[in-house]
């Protein structure tokens, strides 16, 4: 905000008298559907599930009196909690470091606007107005042995020989939801990255060039610091989005084989609505919020930290 | 002299535009294959050879038919998109014109929605709904998907309304009109930019939501697509169709990817101008 604009805020809401009053009341009258919505639908099921979590609370049968520490407990027993845990995190680095990185390369491959670079800028897009549920259906077929097209093609031009099992195994299954998520969502990082990119003042570059800065230089020294905030603002995004992973791997690999591919999210649903114990599920979804707080404070604070230095 | 010139730079261009090709080519190939796999034959499906409309046909009489689950989806992001843009909308104008006490704790606190895992909130929602009896409804699943959508919205539309400049609505204070006069006639025809791109993230975000539905909906008549298709692929008498399911994905890929490229000028300018600020 200008220090105009704040002087005249300054002016229109300290206004003398009459029109103090009402305005006040007006904002507040504008904020109360809000007001409503964060109430009804936010702190009051915060509130319930901290509740639940203390609760021996079936899900037919309802809230059976008091369990406090035995839910969480419980968690450390379930022998896909840790599992589920590491898993959830190795999903989370390995798709961070494609997405960023692959996100960051489209993004200098459409920096230049020109009628088949805007081409390009769509088509990278358009996956991401796909839904992630449809996308997974979309991609069961793509990679299964009946009508999957990648094996035909890829015997045809006799790169293998045997089909290749997309969900046999657990590296394979693995691979194949990571290059689904890679497809749809690079096209986000590219444009957060592009609208980073494109807030550099060309003049530092062309400062950087007369200095006889080389490319790679000018990259390191002028682009990646500058980027600094479209990058942390990624980094935030594509973190807390994979560790919250469901549908892809509900309905891709349904957590198989053997069990290899059950994220965080998933044991949440399976105790709540497999197990149908809404209790520890509230327990398990209350440990994963705690570590959501911890990771956006420690990200906070770095962030600080980084523009207190710029 | 021109053709001369760019001849050689026409060839250094080369690997640029193999590369890019390729990516083009790996960008559409599944979608283009998901279009065309939905009208072929699949062992299994109700084509059984040729090209056709045989897995739209089976689409259609799945259980309780396509048109239901289709107007379910309607009806709930039309729901949906109504709340969110009515709510962050006076909530975005209240933010960002107007001083009471709390103000800030409020708009954090709606912020911090973003913060909470969706399973977190739905376990809980689960119960509750069925305490308002709003439990197994289009309504209720609505309300949710709503309270996702907030954050965004209601940032956007924050900074939105004080990018307006102020001497517009000023003038009009002076002549007498009334705060919602100045939001109606003033203020909303210049956040249409704004407004779009939160209509259109509503609009995506509810129709394409499985795990919302997958928690909240049980009784198969109030199912959304993408619960209705994940159903479906499951349950054809033990055989997977995998015909109908491709046909599935076009029904609900296609409304989507039209209007997105449609709109894709209103949000590209809504982004390109959020880096500008800053």
């Amino acid at each position: 905000m200008s220090v105009t604009s704040r002087l005249t805020a300054r002016r229109l809401t300290v206004r003398p008298g009459a029109l103090g009053r009402p305005r006040r009341l007006a904002g507040i009258a504008y904020a109360l559907p809000t007001l409503v919505f964060v109430l009804v639908f936010f702190i009051l099921p915060l509130l319930l599930v901290g509740q639940m979590s203390a609760s021996d609370w079936k899900l037919l049968g309802g809230d059976k009196g008091i369990n406090f520490p035995q839910n969480y407990g419980a968690l450390n027993n379930n022998p896909l909690f840790w599992p589920a845990v590491e898993f959830t995190i190795r999903y989370t680095v390995i798709v961070t470091v494609l997405l960023i990185g692959l996100g960051l390369g489209l993004a200098l491959l459409v920096q230049e606007s020109s009628r088949w670079v805007g081409m390009l800028r769509t088509v990278f897009l358009i996956p991401l107005a796909v839904g992630l549920a449809a996308a997974s259906l979309l991609f069961w077929g793509f990679y299964s042995d009946s009508i999957g097209p990648l094996n035909p093609l890829l015997q045809s031009v006799g790169l293998i020989d045997d089909p290749i099992l997309f969900f046999a195994t657990h590296t394979n299954a693995f691979l194949s939801t990571v290059f689904m998520i890679v497809w749809k969502f690079v096209g986000l990082y590219m444009l957060i990255l592009l609208v980073g990119l494109q807030a550099i003042p060309t003049e530092l570059y062309e400062a950087a060039s007369i200095d006889g800065g080389g490319r790679k230089q000018i990259f390191r020294h002028i682009t990646l610091p500058l980027l600094r905030p479209s990058l942390a603002l990624a980094l935030i995004l594509c973190v807390t989005g994979s560790l919250l992973a469901f549908d892809h791997f509900y309905l891709l690999t349904k957590g198989g084989p053997d069990n290899s591919t059950v994220t965080i999210v998933q044991l949440i649903y399976q105790q709540a609505f497999v197990r149908q114990n809404l209790g520890t599920a509230a327990a398990l979804s209350l440990v994963l919020l705690g570590a959501l707080l911890i990771l956006n404070l420690i990200w906070f604070r770095l962030l600080r930290r980084g523009t207190a230095v710029a | 002299m021109n053709e001369r010139k760019n001849l050689p730079s026409m060839f250094a261009r080369t690997p640029y535009y193999v590369l890019t090709g390729s990516l083009v080519i790996i960008f559409l190939f599944p979608i283009a294959w998901a279009t065309i796999a939905s009208f072929s034959a699949q062992a299994g499906s109700a084509q059984a050879f040729g090209y056709g409309l045989g897995n739209y046909q089976r689409l259609f009489d799945f259980q309780e038919g396509l048109p239901r689950y289709f107007t379910n989806s309607v009806i709930i992001s039309a729901l949906t998109v109504l709340f969110t843009v009515t709510v962050s909308t006076l909530g975005g104008y209240s933010f960002a014109r107007f001083e009471f006490p709390g103000k800030n704790i409020l708009f954090l606190l709606t912020l911090a929605i973003l913060m909470v895992p969706g399973a977190t909130l739905l376990i809980p929602l689960y119960v509750l709904l069925r305490q308002l009896n709003i439990d197994n409804t289009l309504l209720g699943l609505s309300l949710v998907l709503s309270v996702y959508q907030l954050p965004f919205a209601t940032f956007m539309m924050r900074i939105s309304f004080e990018a307006v400049p102020r001497e517009l609505e000023e003038s009009a204070l002076v002549d007498g009109a009334n705060s919602f006069d100045v939001l109606r006639s003033i203020m909303l025809p210049a956040v249409i930019p704004g407004l779009i791109t939160v209509v259109l993230f509503a609009f995506l975000a509810s129709w394409n939501d499985f795990f919302a539905p997958l928690i909240l909906i049980s009784d198969p008549s109030q199912s959304p697509l993408p619960l209705a298709i994940a159903v479906l692929r499951q349950q054809t008498m033990g055989v997977i169709d995998y015909g109908a399911t491709e046909a599935g994905v076009v029904v609900m890929t296609v409304p989507c990817i039209i209007i997105f490229v449609l709109l894709q000028r209103y949000y590209m300018r809504g982004f390109m101008s959020g880096a500008v600020k800053g």
